[in-house]
């Protein structure tokens, strides 16, 4: 009998246990399974914006589960009850679990108070993606600013959570920067809790 | 020796999302519990710990409560003194929480219907409480 072994066959989800699972996934099946998100995406609506609202909202749906699984997981059950920690949760954890490595860097935007970024060189789901040049700005990279909304919002810090492309020099590609604008009452509670 | 005991899941928009309940008052309990969330609500921001013990009592019922990362409450109205149970009973509810939650078909906030989360947190409650 092929793989007769030690596999337990499950008859409920519940019953399996939470493990650690597969560390990585095959790139090319990521980058294959996305490809196919985007497409059919455009395949339903007529402009950009809705394309990226939609590619948003999936990553909403990935973000918040992510969030759950990864402070039981990995942080012992520990919630992020302050700004910078849960901004650096999704800096190193979340990027680490989702992309392999930590984020590139994590700054605080100089205009406004309320807003912060996060950058990436080089970010997974823009890798094999050529935007033409008559979608403008449009930037797949809304799927990952759709995961930072979903964990924002799953841990109370609601935020408007963009994605844009910063030609950077010396650089063939522009890099990637994940830009969070944070409600006014995350920034209220912020300035009671001291 | 059955301890009065009424379970509810309370999701982040304040919905209830799962009850269970040992015996049959149902309405005083749940009353009890959504009055308490007022008090959940101020007390999740000055701690990062997930078991908030008992937080509420009512003559000589406790409510205790658990909030998970994404915010979902777990609020157990109890009349027994057995923290170590209940925090054990919470923790095991958390991880069938996670794997309901993890279902891409599950909307997150929605309605727990699953039967078998019901007989396992049903068992679970008799083991731990």
């Amino acid at each position: 009998m092929i793989g007769a072994g030690k596999i337990k066959q499950y008859s409920n989800i519940l019953e399996k246990p939470l493990s650690k699972g597969k560390q990585e996934v095959s790139l090319s099946a990521f980058a294959f399974l996305f490809s196919e998100l985007v497409q059919y995406n455009q395949t339903q609506v007529d402009n950009i914006a809705e394309l990226e609202r939609r590619l948003e909202d999936a990553g909403y749906a990935v973000g918040a589960r992510v969030l759950e699984l990864l402070c039981h997981r990995d942080k012992g059950n520990r919630r992020e009850t302050r700004l910078l920690g849960i901004l650096s949760f999704v800096h190193s954890t979340v990027w680490k679990v989702l992309f392999g490595k930590v984020a590139d860097s994590l700054e605080k935007g100089t205009e406004h108070e309320d807003e912060y970024m996060i950058s990436e060189k080089d970010l997974l789901v823009n890798k094999f993606i050529s935007v033409p040049k008559d979608m403008g700005t449009f930037n797949c990279g809304a799927f990952v600013a759709g995961i930072v909304r979903g964990v924002l919002d799953g841990a109370g810090f609601p935020a408007v959570v963009t994605a844009h492309f910063v030609p950077m020099e010396g650089l063939h590609r522009p890099r990637t920067t994940i830009l969070i604008k944070f409600a006014e009452e995350v920034l209220q509670r912020e300035a009671r809790l001291g | 020796m059955t301890s009065t005991a009424c379970f509810i899941i309370v999701s982040r928009n304040d919905i209830p999302i799962y009850e269970a309940e040992r015996e049959d008052a149902a309405q005083l309990h749940q009353f009890i519990l959504h009055a308490a969330l007022d008090i959940v609500q101020d007390l999740a921001w000055t701690t990062s710990a997930m078991f908030l013990k008992a937080i509420d009592k009512f003559n000589d019922l406790m409510v205790s409560v658990y909030v998970t990362a994404g915010h979902t409450r777990f609020m157990l109205l109890h009349d027994s003194r057995n923290e170590d149970g209940i925090k054990s009973f919470f923790q095991e509810v958390h991880e069938l929480y996670i794997k309901i939650l993890l279902n891409p078909l599950y909307l997150p906030g929605s309605r727990i219907t699953s039967s078998h989360f019901d007989t396992k947190v049903r068992a679970l409650a008799r083991k731990c409480l």
